[in-house]
């Protein structure tokens, strides 16, 4: 007998603000406790989730006073999960996820990075990432391999 | 968003009492540092032992704060957690910041540097 679960799909959302990336991450670690998660893929989880939140809180509903819904899809599949984040905020800039190069930290003091480490970190460890713009709703997904463990 | 501090001649300690330091509290972390950091020891140390997860807003926060404090001055981060520790050393940050596994570690190596 496995002790993981055969199929195992998170639903939720979440309205932006300041407060969302940490709603959405206790909302998918609860979800994906059956798996028993080893603590490096949580890390890894909890890095980009909030990252990607975090983005879409800033830059796709910049305005406090007008915040909107965030949807969080999550799937279980073959070596790791597969997330989709759904907004009807402004769109990516050029429709299309930026590079997320490392921040530059040869550099002066004065000038050393106090931002640009998002996406940098979001690429580090998702995969297949594509955004699709469609009518008012963004689709951003991606792959995130993590190491299922099947104990008997 | 709590910060409490101490000064061991030379050194002023200043730690943080909540377990994030995300997008959350950045904003209220960095102002909070820089009211605790105004004009004091040259040496700050930042104890990170209560926090689990730091995210890039609060990456940027403890940059920012150390850049307000000035390059005549010093913060060193001590007592990083697994994950708060992983954050600093993927994004390189552990170039730029002198981080030690604990506090006595670092209160031991720093009252010894010159300044």
């Amino acid at each position: 007998m496995s002790s993981q679960p055969a199929t195992l799909c998170v639903t939720f959302s979440v309205i932006s603000g300041v407060f969302a990336a940490r709603k959405a991450l206790s909302k998918l670690l609860d979800g994906l406790a059956p798996l028993n998660l080893a603590s490096d893929d949580t890390d890894s989880i909890k890095m980009v989730l909030a990252e990607v939140l975090n983005n879409i809180v800033e830059h796709g509903y910049p305005n406090p006073q007008t915040p909107g819904p965030i949807g969080v899809q999550c799937t279980l599949v073959d070596n790791g999960l597969d997330i989709a984040l759904t907004d009807t905020g402004l769109p990516m800039p050029n429709d299309e996820p930026p590079i997320g190069n490392a921040p530059n930290t040869d550099v002066q003091f004065v000038d050393l990075p106090e931002g640009g480490f998002g996406w940098f970190l979001i690429k580090m460890f998702a995969q297949d990432i594509t955004y699709k713009r469609s009518g008012d709703i963004n689709t951003l997904s991606f792959h995130l391999p993590i190491r299922l463990t099947i104990s008997a | 968003m709590e910060l409490s501090t101490k000064t061991e001649d030379p050194i002023l300690i200043v730690s943080v009492n909540d377990d994030r330091i995300d997008a959350a509290v950045a904003i209220e972390f960095k102002d909070a540092m820089r009211t605790e950091t105004l004009d004091g020891p040259k040496i700050v140390v930042l104890d990170l032992s209560a926090v689990n997860f730091i995210d890039s807003s609060g990456l940027g926060a403890i940059v920012a704060s150390m850049k307000h404090m000035g390059q005549d001055r010093t913060l060193a981060l001590a007592g990083l957690t697994p994950t708060v520790d992983k954050v600093f050393r993927l994004t390189r940050m552990d170039t730029v910041f002198s981080l030690f596994a604990t506090l006595d570690g670092a209160l031991d190596e720093l009252c010894n540097r010159p300044t």
